[in-house]
């Protein structure tokens, strides 16, 4: 288990966390290397049917990293994506892929720290919830 | 007369009628039923025996309403729409006639949701007002609701349930108005505490000569405890219960609440005898039917008129 | 339009379980408007139906198609050359084109993705609300244009009952009080005098209570 290192798809808004994600670069704060960053206009873009691709194509965690509560560029895409985030986790409850492997964050452009601690925080759970288990099912059904 | 109720008589008397009321119970046992309707014997004109009430099944109303008549009051058997569809409705009309029972209540019900079992399909073929100018029309023209002759038509007295506190406010009198027009010989209200207000309403009703075509009788409803009256202004939706009405009940020791019940029971009777349009009280003692005895007597509503 | 929302999960995923390859068959109709079973909920189902599959360690070929019109055979017809590679047809219209799909296919299992709901409208992003129950006899001309049948609990025509409370019906306060909804609008039309009148017994008969309905149109049918 110890050598798991989840890969972690991060849609990111352009308005925030995308620049976040920048600030922590030149803060030179690490962040794991399974992080693989989406940049997007608005997580009001992105779309249930995005973060279900990332799972089908193997992502072990997908997070939708948006701006803060009354920040958001184009009103309310922010809370538009919580919305979707929320039921997604509720479909991927039911067919035994976890909700934990999905979740919503939220932060301003200038919180490279903030960016860096999250994404830490969320492939550490991600490390505990193990790889995406379609992983294990498709080898084991080649 | 329109049939040989004990209610009709005695309304058609001009004395101020009195009429109770008696939950069937959840199981086939007679004998609570007995002991229940014993303590109404000789206090009331006619007893109201509630169908699957809040729509929790109970014994049939029929059922019950023939058990009392053998002890010698008058059943007011009554019927909701929830339950039985119009064939469903009319051969239970035919068999209750045919076997004595001469009052009913037309009610809509409360909805499953409310009940034991929230999963029931709800009938709703008719609605109570079309219930009630379907009996109407079986007693009076001798024929069912399909248009057939009936070879011996039943002579029900009928009545109608009233809410003079439901929304919308300005409704209500104008739905008692298709009530009286649909065929309501009387109308039995919700349980009234604030007077003034169901004064005006009996003005209103009164203004559109609505009195004169039907009987209406006040409900009332002893308040047990302090808790009761909170419980009713706050929690039972169409109720209302004024604040000097809880203030008086509940600020007295608990063991002397329910006596200040009575007494304002008896306080609100006397001002109903005197209310223009108000032919009697419907009295709603709720698993309180051995109080009877002594709320009527001491509402000076004794003796009850021989038919 | 026909409203309809996704079965849960975990029965479809039963319902599907002896099939290895189906085809998910949305409809660009009602299941569209309502987004029970358009193009882009075949796509999330599709992609749910993989994961939880392979989650299993079942993997299932999932092939997802949207027709015009699931109702209408001209539509099902398209499906003639290809249904037979499937195990199964898993469909997301409402019962109706499921229905189609299976008359004109006897020997295909067809699943219903979703369960049909009810004949409504609109209210606002994302809520549907019921407005007609589809009795056959409309009567909104003398209700002031709101339904005592789809949307009295009690389908009351005299109401409304004592449960009304505060504009709201005694079954719960998310449900409007079709009666107040349609006093206050008579009265916006200058229409009381409707109120007055006793509405009769409804003939039940071009309800569901007639048996199942048909419509014929001589002057169209082939």
């Amino acid at each position: 288990m110890s050598d798991f290192e989840p890969v972690v798809v991060v849609f990111a808004c352009d308005y925030c966390a995308y620049t976040a994600a920048d600030v922590a670069g030149r803060m030179n704060l690490e962040y794991p290397a399974g992080i693989r960053i989406v940049r997007v206009p608005c997580t009001g873009k992105v779309d249930s049917l995005y973060v279900l691709r990332a799972l089908e194509k193997g992502a072990d965690g997908v997070l939708v990293a948006g701006c803060l509560d009354g920040d958001c560029h184009f009103k309310n895409g922010n809370l538009r994506a919580a919305a979707r985030v929320k039921a997604l986790k509720r479909l991927l409850d039911e067919i035994n892929i976890g909700s934990g492997r999905v979740e919503m964050v939220q932060m301003s452009a200038g919180q490279g720290a903030v960016f860096a601690e999250t994404a830490r925080n969320f492939v550490a759970t991600v490390q505990e919830l193990g790889p995406n288990p379609i992983k294990h099912a498709a080898s084991q059904a080649a | 007369m329109k049939s040989d109720s004990n209610l009709e008589k005695v309304l058609a008397g001009g004395h101020f009628a009195v009429t109770g009321e008696l939950g069937p119970p959840r199981g086939a046992n007679l004998e609570a039923v007995k002991e229940k309707a014993a303590h109404l014997v000789n206090m009331v004109d006619a007893v109201n025996v509630t169908d699957n009430q809040t729509a929790v099944v109970r014994m049939a109303s029929w059922a019950v309403s023939l058990t009392i008549k053998e002890m010698g009051l008058e059943p007011n058997y009554q019927m909701v729409c929830r339950d039985r569809n119009r064939l469903a409705m009319q051969s239970d009309i035919l068999g209750a006639a045919a076997l004595g029972i001469n009052t009913m209540l037309c009610l809509s019900g409360d909805h499953p949701s409310f009940g034991d079992h929230p999963q029931a399909a709800n009938v709703h073929d008719i609605d109570s007002i079309q219930q009630l100018a379907m009996i109407k029309g079986m007693r009076d023209d001798g024929r069912f609701l399909g248009g057939d002759e009936i070879d011996t038509p039943p002579r029900m007295f009928v009545g109608a349930a009233a809410n003079p506190f439901g929304d919308p406010f300005e409704l209500r009198v104008l739905r008692l108005g298709k009530k009286v027009a649909a065929g309501a010989d009387f109308i039995q209200t919700q349980c009234i505490y604030n007077l003034e207000r169901f004064a005006e309403y009996m003005r209103q009703a009164h203004d559109m000569g609505l009195t004169e075509k039907t009987k209406v009788l006040a409900g009332v409803t002893p308040l047990k405890s302090g808790g009761m009256a909170k419980y009713m202004a706050k929690r039972v939706p169409g109720m209302d219960v004024p604040d000097d009405v809880v203030k008086r009940i509940a600020s007295q020791p608990k063991e002397k609440q329910a006596e200040e019940g009575i007494k304002l029971l008896c306080e609100q009777i006397e001002q109903l005898k005197e209310m223009p349009g108000v032919a009697g009280i419907h009295l709603m003692a709720i698993e309180w039917e051995h109080k009877v005895p002594e709320i009527v007597e001491r509402a000076g509503l004794l003796p009850r008129p021989k038919a | 339009m026909i409203t309809a929302t996704r079965k849960p999960m975990e029965e479809i995923l039963k319902s599907v379980e002896p099939f290895s390859k189906i085809l998910l068959l949305g409809c660009n109709e009602c299941v569209t408007v309502c987004h029970a079973g358009g193009r882009k909920e075949v796509a999330l189902l599709g992609a749910a139906l993989r994961l939880g599959r392979l989650q299993k360690g079942l993997p299932m070929e999932v092939e997802e198609l949207t027709l015009e019109r699931q109702c209408d055979p001209e539509y099902v017809e398209e499906l003639s050359r290809t249904i037979d590679q499937y195990d199964a047809v898993c469909s997301m219209a409402c019962g109706c084109g499921v229905q189609t799909i299976a008359e004109r296919y006897p020997s295909m299992p067809v699943m219903p993705m979703v369960n049909t709901a009810f004949m409504g409208a609109s209210e606002s992003h994302g809520v549907w609300a019921e407005r007609c129950a589809g009795c056959g006899d409309c009567v909104l001309g003398y209700t002031g244009g709101i339904c005592p049948v789809a949307r009295c609990s009690k389908r009351i025509f005299n109401g409304p009952c004592g449960g009304s409370t505060k504009g709201k019906c005694e079954i719960s306060n998310d449900v409007d009080c079709a009666w107040q909804l349609i006093w206050d609008r008579l009265k916006e039309l200058g229409q009381t005098e409707l109120y007055s009148k006793l509405m009769e017994p409804k003939d039940w008969r071009t309800a569901r209570d007639g048996g199942p309905r048909r419509i014929v149109r001589e002057d169209m049918a082939l």
